[in-house]
């Protein structure tokens, strides 16, 4: 657990870090008068019509599940794959190494199944 | 206790010892390797810079930046002073919070994963035993930062630069964790000390050669998902200037874009570390079983062959960046989900015949 402590002290010494700097800059950057035309949205020179919190592509979205998806199956896959080498060498009796490599499959074959039924589907064609 | 923590070097690490009681000495330790490590990340960017803009300019028969110091080397400095000086400007409409939270996200996340880092036998802040999902999880706030730029900046270009970004970022980054399993898989640990330590011996030991081809094209397949996880070199659709103006970064100045500089060049330096360490063997010298020569090799310390190898590895990711076209958004996406992710998929279960086979180099 002390290697977290270590973790826990790099993040706010990092945070503290990048912050210092922005605020170092703050105190000592020039400033120029404010106008109107200074703190408009750089458009090339046109001038932004409306918010620019606009719709978006919903590709965007279906991308983000499938994401969520494969990301969560790396995380599954852990611990099958850090154990793998050890039931191998045999010093973890627990398990025999065909019983994991066909949970690995099974595990990847479902996947790997959504995935062709996405690329079918037509999910994955960006226009 | 003292046996997990990694001082700065062995000579302070110990002084720091023979002074403190042992937890204190730990923690004490453990900060100390922080700040190096903050040194370090202040002074990448500066080097790199300059580097990529020699690089380059050598690519295009030019000499790049010779005016400030020898051969340009002050260059980077001159400008990273020059933005500090700089306003940052807040657009109308831009959500404050939003907008001055974003630079931290990416900058504090790159730094992160420096933490654990080996670079050498004993040059490591902390070294955790999930080491390779810390690397995963914390590499993946950087996608936060850069939505939430994208978000706050209120401009249409800003929006849409990280909308697709942010897409890129998460297709990519499946690739790189189903390769970061596959050396787990190989190296049975999840330590990224350990996963070093695994690969002692010869060159023929390092992960790239150690699996007969399958490491060669892990490799390459961890090369090109690191390429577009940096939005570099061929993968730069968000940053296309004749598309999207300057992608999420539009709206920002100063030092807040000056972060986002340093998060994108820290994090090159950490994919060619990470790289270095899953396949050319980390801190170990390449040996090459010729007695004198190994001697010699070995006399040379671990943390300049990490650095010469993290140097040729961001070498590599320069030199792609100068010899391919920009990919359209559509090709890119398609590159990684019908091309890269199946691909890897088959390359892990491999993996996992070639350890049930003992089909790896003694």
């Amino acid at each position: 657990m002390a290697n977290y402590a270590i973790i826990g002290i790099a993040i706010f010494l990092g945070t503290l870090f990048v912050g210092g700097a922005i605020i170092t800059s703050k105190l000592l950057a020039f400033k120029t008068p404010h106008s109107r035309r200074k703190v408009e949205a750089y458009e090339c020179s046109e001038e932004p019509i409306g918010d620019a919190r606009i719709q978006f592509k919903v590709g965007y979205y279906i991308f983000a599940l499938l994401f969520l998806i494969f990301d969560i199956e790396s995380l599954f896959l852990f611990p099958c794959v850090t154990i793998f080498k050890k039931v191998t060498a045999g010093s973890i009796t627990e398990t025999s190494p065909a019983v994991l490599f066909v949970e690995l499959g099974i595990f990847l074959f479902i996947l790997l199944s959504g995935l062709v039924y996405a690329w079918k589907k037509g999910v994955l064609i960006w226009e | 206790m003292n046996d997990i923590a990694f001082p700065t070097t062995n000579a302070i690490g110990d002084l720091v010892r023979a002074n403190f009681p042992a937890s204190s000495a730990y923690i004490i330790n453990g900060i100390l390797g922080i700040a190096a490590v903050l040194i370090t990340v202040a002074l990448i960017p500066v080097f790199l810079v300059w580097m990529e803009r020699k690089v380059a300019a050598h690519f295009q028969a030019r000499l790049g930046p010779m005016r400030v110091g020898f051969h340009g080397t002050l260059q980077s400095v001159a400008d990273g002073l020059k933005l500090l000086f700089k306003e940052v400007l807040k657009p109308a409409g831009a959500d404050s919070f939003g907008f001055f939270l974003a630079p931290i996200l990416p900058a504090t996340a790159s730094f992160l994963v420096m933490t654990i880092i080996p670079f050498d036998h004993h040059l490591q802040v902390t070294d955790l035993n999930g080491g390779v999902i810390y690397v995963i999880a914390i590499s993946g706030l950087s996608v936060f930062g850069i939505l939430l730029a994208g978000w706050s900046s209120n401009n249409k270009y800003s929006l849409l630069g990280a909308m697709r970004s942010g897409a890129q970022l998460i297709s990519y980054e499946i690739s790189l964790a189903i390769i970061m399993l596959l050396i787990v898989l190989v190296s049975g640990t999840a330590s990224l000390r350990e996963i070093v330590l695994s690969q002692q011996g010869t060159v023929l030991d390092w992960w790239i050669f150690k699996l007969p081809g399958l490491g060669l094209v892990a490799f390459i397949m961890y090369l090109i998902s690191s390429t577009a996880e940096l939005n570099r070199g061929p993968f730069d659709i968000s940053e296309a200037e004749s598309e999207l103006t300057g992608g999420f970064t539009t709206e920002y100045s100063g030092i807040s874009f000056s972060m986002f500089f340093l998060a994108e060049f820290v994090n090159m330096f950490v994919a060619g570390t990470l790289t270095t360490t899953f396949f050319l063997g980390g801190f170990l010298a390449p040996q090459i079983g010729l007695g004198t020569v190994d001697l010699l090799f070995d006399a040379v310390p671990g943390f300049v062959w990490f650095f010469l190898k993290t140097c040729f590895i961001i070498f590599l990711f320069m030199w792609f960046r100068w010899s391919f076209p920009r990919l359209r958004v559509d090709q890119l996406m398609e590159l990684e989900w019908k091309v890269l992710l199946p691909i890897n998929i088959i390359v892990l279960v491999l993996g996992a015949i070639f350890v049930a086979q003992g089909w790896i180099l003694p």
